[in-house]
């Protein structure tokens, strides 16, 4: 068993690298710049979900309120940079230590809460956000920020010219979300972790410290997801709260992972893969006349995938495996 | 009459209204926790039950010209087939999950939110529509230099009628009967030859039809879209919580309260920001005391 579980590590490890590779020569045939936003926000979207996907799904405490956490990222950053000069990059890296500390501060009465209690407490506590932002003047209030061109340079991470500079930030932060979240498998965390989610009393009677080990996920989750709002506010060029910190986001980062399979390695990446393409290609086709045809599309989606693959599509892949195996 | 006279008056209005508009929060609020309490389900989808209760409000206006007061029945008696369908088709096969449960339960209703939001847009455009006359829309009355706009008077009533009539219904009827012993032990239902699916789909057209009913209520002095539910939705779960989850009357409470705080933070801040104080209560609630203010422990 234990020697399964190194040998399918490494396995994993192998194919996330070859992933990618790939992936990082993909610029050299997709020049065409619509496609290439696709793509960057697959990439940040499998990264947003896989970090959700660390509180949510290992820790399993399902938050719907993460959109917080990516407009603190998005406002810390553009705050720092418009209002200080402080440069992008620290202000990313100060945006994502914030989050976290945020979520330790709201860890500490919400992880009281059980089941539905905690799912609607993140949900209020995001609006809050929402609501504070949009009353906020000296942030812009409703209307938001609009960051200054200064032409292109990483130094400032803006690129007017190029997509690719982007892409290549969003399958970094793809690819740290999803190493932290096989090393963290592997690490005292996740065993935890799985303790926790499978029965949270009976993890407290085997000595498993649950609240410190909730507050380490919501730490790690929330750190990431505001760098990738950092990195979306830099993308954008503009932001205000509605279009970082609205619900929707809360949601779209927890559904590739519903999708893919919640609590698994694969489940943000692969859903991500699916659901972002598939979501910008029926809104860019069929859009215009016949609005609201995206929602259906993966609201129904959704509805399948939950009643009959709850461990997501992924596990069609470890069904199909076994089979092999026994043959 | 000095200044204090005015202010206290202005406190004692929006009072007056903060109250109206609580028993109707309670009324939205009840369906969701009649379900909660009958199965442990939270439907994720109960804003979008009242978004569709108002269009067919809306609807049943705009092309027979019906007034929303006369059509309340008919919308209840439609969102009571919706919601035993919805229960058939998805909840049911939702409860069986072996795997994720709580993931499975969450993101099923949520998914039939997010398609129903969707094909609202598709069939009714995002237009705000609005319901311009009706019997009761823009009239108001006084009683003691307070003014009460008539339709949430009169959704006040009906809410209270309702409540009346849920209690009489619970502790009363057989099928009362019924899902009172489902709520409490399910296995030993069946024992007695109830059957359990009978019970739970008949409790989601009950939900359904009270959020019909109040559906039909807001449509005469609220903007109908397809998005309306959101918002009435996260207030329903605050009321329902607040009450004790599950709790049919904790319902009630629920709402009185969350309709006065929301009066009151529109006195103190900036009415952008009423519902900072909704959510705000909540969390002070369910922190002092983890299972809401009327929920047993």
């Amino acid at each position: 068993m234990d020697k399964n579980f190194a040998a399918r590590r490494r396995r994993d490890l192998i194919i996330a690298a070859v992933l990618a590779v790939m992936a990082a020569l993909a610029p050299l045939f997709v020049k065409d710049v619509y496609v290439q936003n696709i793509l960057i926000l697959t990439l940040m979207y499998a990264a947003l979900s896989q970090s959700w996907n660390i509180l949510s799904g290992y820790c399993g405490q399902i938050s719907l309120g993460h959109a917080l956490y990516f407009g603190i990222g998005a406002y810390t950053t553009e705050l720092l940079f418009t209002k200080f000069g402080v440069l992008p990059w620290f202000g990313m890296i100060s945006g994502g230590v914030i989050a976290a500390l945020i979520a330790m501060v709201l860890g500490y009465p919400f992880f009281r809460l059980r089941g539905h209690y905690f799912v609607i407490a993140t949900i209020v506590i995001a609006e809050i956000g929402l609501l504070l932002f949009q009353n906020w003047d000296w942030a812009g209030a409703a209307l938001g920020i609009t960051i200054p061109v200064r032409g292109d340079s990483w130094l400032k991470f803006q690129f007017l010219r190029s997509k690719l500079p982007y892409f290549y930030f969003a399958l970094a932060l793809c690819c740290l979300a999803w190493f932290v979240t096989w090393w963290l498998e592997d690490s005292k965390w996740g065993f935890w972790w799985r303790a926790v989610k499978d029965n949270p009393d009976a993890a407290e009677s085997l000595g498993v410290v649950v609240f410190n080990s909730k507050m380490g996920a919501a730490a790690v989750s929330a750190f990431l997801v505001a760098i990738g709002g950092a990195f979306y506010a830099q993308y954008l060029a503009y932001i205000d709260p509605e279009s970082v910190m609205g619900f929707q986001f809360s949601l779209l980062m927890a559904l590739p992972a519903v999708l893919g399979g919640i609590g698994t390695l694969w489940g943000a990446v692969l859903g991500a893969a699916i659901l972002i393409p598939m979501t910008e290609l029926t809104r860019s086709y069929i859009g215009g006349s016949g609005r609201g045809v995206d929602l259906i599309v993966y609201g129904t989606l959704i509805v399948l995938i939950s009643l009959a693959l709850p461990q997501g599509l992924v596990s069609l892949f470890s069904r199909a495996k076994a089979k092999g195996a026994t043959r | 009459m000095g200044e204090d006279a005015v202010t206290a008056q202005a406190i004692i209005q929006s009072l007056a209204s903060g109250l109206l508009m609580g028993l109707l929060y309670g009324l939205i609020a009840v369906g969701l926790a009649l379900i909660f309490g009958l199965m442990d389900v939270v439907n994720f989808a109960h804003g979008e039950f009242l978004m569709i209760a108002m269009y067919a409000t809306f609807f049943l206006f705009a092309f027979f010209a019906i007034d929303p007061l006369l059509s309340a029945p008919l919308v209840a008696a439609a969102l009571f087939i919706f919601g035993a369908v919805v229960y058939l088709l998805i909840v049911r096969f939702a409860m069986r999950a072996k795997a994720n449960a709580g993931m499975v339960q969450i993101f099923s209703t949520f998914g039939l939110a997010i398609v129903m939001r969707g094909l609202a847009q598709f069939f009714f455009t995002p237009d705000y529509r609005s319901i311009p006359q009706s019997w009761l829309g823009g009239k108001t009355v006084s009683v003691a230099g307070i003014f009460l706009p008539e339709p949430q008077l009169i959704g006040a009533l009906v809410s209270i009628a309702a409540f009346a009539g849920l209690y009489f219904f619970i502790n009363r009827t057989d099928f009362g009967r019924a899902l009172e012993a489902t709520r409490e032990d399910p296995g030993a239902v069946a024992l007695v030859g109830i059957d359990k699916n009978r019970v739970f789909a008949l409790g989601w057209g009950l939900g359904a039809a009270l959020v019909g009913l109040a559906g039909a209520i807001m449509a005469v002095f609220f903007y109908i879209y397809p998005d309306v539910g959101a918002s009435f939705a996260l207030i329903a779960y605050v009321t329902v919580a607040l009450g004790g989850f599950g709790s049919v009357f904790g319902a009630f409470a629920g709402g009185i309260v969350v309709g006065l705080v929301e009066a009151v933070t529109a006195l103190v801040l900036p009415p952008s920001l009423k519902s900072v104080g909704i959510y705000a209560v909540y969390l002070l609630v369910v922190f002092i005391r983890p299972r809401g203010l009327f929920g047993s422990m």
